[in-house]
């Protein structure tokens, strides 16, 4: 059973790989590619897209961050069940919502797209970090506590490395739909990816939409590699071995 | 800005538009329902299985919305539908796939061992046992993961309002075209407040399907 499945999922994914081939053949883009001025363009589009996640996400990051770890010190807990609450409600919101509601009050352009990926990107961060520090057993801090650790090494040294694997799971999830809604950021004037999706929708032209809709794609699928290629550097041994066990 | 306005004056195209996007969800998440949990109770009976299919359903979320409608719109065209309703609700069956199967998976995996045995030794078949035991004890998980698969399906039928599916998304989409603010924020407000809406109602459900006793023995737990 196991083989006769296994056989049939690796022809499964054979027959994709042929058929996406295929695809990008049919529809020219390698033909569009090749013109090197759209070859220069498709870059220059993807930079813009990298560049926009890249400062949306290290500040999401931060912010992120900071907001689960203080809301787990004791002098801040009685508020996290509300936090965590807003940030729920947070994430129900469409992304295209927070896209166009950046747009109407701060206009077009970078600077909103920016800042609409911000606040999307902070929600799963934010969660995921208050999530996983509530969750490290109390009696490894105890632990803690009796070798005589103060607060702040307790946060770096136990709590944070304890919490990684959870954080990580955040991060990976705001990264990937950050790089999924940056591709909408086109839409208020930022450019990104998602020009060539937008434009090709709109002129009913194959090549040009695929140009911006692989890309995106294999972005994505990239970004979720390497934060699970994160996940072994940063997470201590003792808790991947603990797992495995 | 007059958006209560907007929405006052333009309420039946509202209306219209709401019943619209509340259909492409219901009836995408309705079929994405008839595949996924079979295939969650089905993976449960053999490890390697499971992972090969929630791996699968796992890289399908990771694609990016826009971009998936773009790679199936030259595909789809094909057969003729490359726009409107068919690829959205395609997406959004596909992109339903991982909360539902993963939901029903670790639910019937997480049904107490002890139990299973129990309804063996009374002698039931293996039919009943899922009938009786082992869905009546998931079927909040997997209520909650349909409230994942229903949130998230609301906010990508907005996006679908780009390759011409309609729903609350073609305000947004008609509002940054003419640049009519009122028009961009009331379709902004009423998707969230759909997606929040239906999240609370979800939640009710959840509570509501939950078995008596499983919420006595949580009381007694705390």
């Amino acid at each position: 059973m196991n083989e006769v499945f296994g056989k049939a999922y690796h022809f499964f994914l054979i027959v994709i790989l042929i058929g996406a081939g295929v695809l990008i053949e049919r529809s020219g883009l390698v033909k569009y590619l090749s013109d090197p001025y759209e070859a220069y363009y498709t870059i220059s589009l993807l930079k813009q897209h990298l560049w926009m996640v890249a400062v949306s996400m290290a500040m999401a990051t931060v912010l992120g961050l900071s907001v689960g770890i203080i809301f787990t010190r004791p002098k801040f807990e009685k508020y996290a069940g509300i936090i965590m609450y807003i940030v729920g409600l947070g994430q129900t919101i469409p992304s295209l919502a927070v896209i166009a509601l950046a747009m109407s009050f701060l206009g077009i352009g970078f600077k909103p797209a920016i800042f609409a990926l911000f606040v999307y990107s902070i929600l799963p961060i934010a969660r995921n970090t208050l999530a996983g520090i509530t969750a490290v057993p109390p009696w490894i801090i105890d632990a803690a506590r009796g070798m005589g650790m103060s607060n702040a090494r307790i946060l770096f040294q136990v709590e944070i490395p304890n919490a990684m694997k959870v954080i990580l799971t955040g991060f990976r999830v705001s990264l990937v739909i950050n790089i999924g809604t940056a591709a909408l950021a086109f839409l208020i004037g930022a450019g990104g990816l998602g020009e060539h999706i937008f434009i090709g929708i709109d002129l009913m032209r194959p090549d040009k939409l695929l140009a911006g809709a692989i890309p995106t794609t294999l972005l994505a699928l990239l970004a979720d590699y390497l934060c699970e290629l994160l996940g072994f550097l940063i997470i201590s041994k003792g808790l991947r071995l603990e797992q495995e066990v | 800005m007059n958006v209560l306005d907007f929405i006052r004056k333009n309420a039946d195209w509202c209306w219209l538009l709401t019943l619209e996007h509340i259909w492409i969800v219901a009836l995408s998440v309705f079929l994405a329902t008839l595949i996924a949990v079979p295939v969650g109770i089905v993976i449960t009976r053999n490890e390697e299985i499971a992972k090969k299919v929630i791996n699968t359903a796992n890289i399908l979320m990771t694609i990016p919305s826009i971009a998936l409608f773009g790679i199936m719109l030259p595909i789809l065209s094909l057969v003729g539908h490359g726009l409107g309703k068919v690829p959205a609700v395609i997406a959004l069956v596909l992109y339903s796939q991982l909360p539902i199967i993963r939901n029903t998976y670790i639910a019937i995996k997480n049904v107490p061992p002890e139990l299973v045995d129990a309804g063996r030794g009374l002698g039931m078949s293996n039919w009943r046992r899922l009938k009786e035991i082992e869905i009546p004890l998931a079927i909040p998980v997997i209520i909650a993961g349909l409230r994942t698969a229903v949130v998230m399906s609301i906010g990508i039928a907005a996006i679908a309002a780009y390759i011409g599916a309609g729903g609350l998304g073609v305000l947004i989409q008609q509002g940054i075209m003419r640049v009519y603010e009122e028009m961009i924020v009331s379709g902004a407000i009423l998707v969230a407040l759909l997606a929040i809406f239906v999240d609370a109602a979800m939640a009710l459900l959840e509570n509501f399907v939950t078995p008596k006793g499983i919420k006595i023995g949580r009381k007694l737990g705390q």
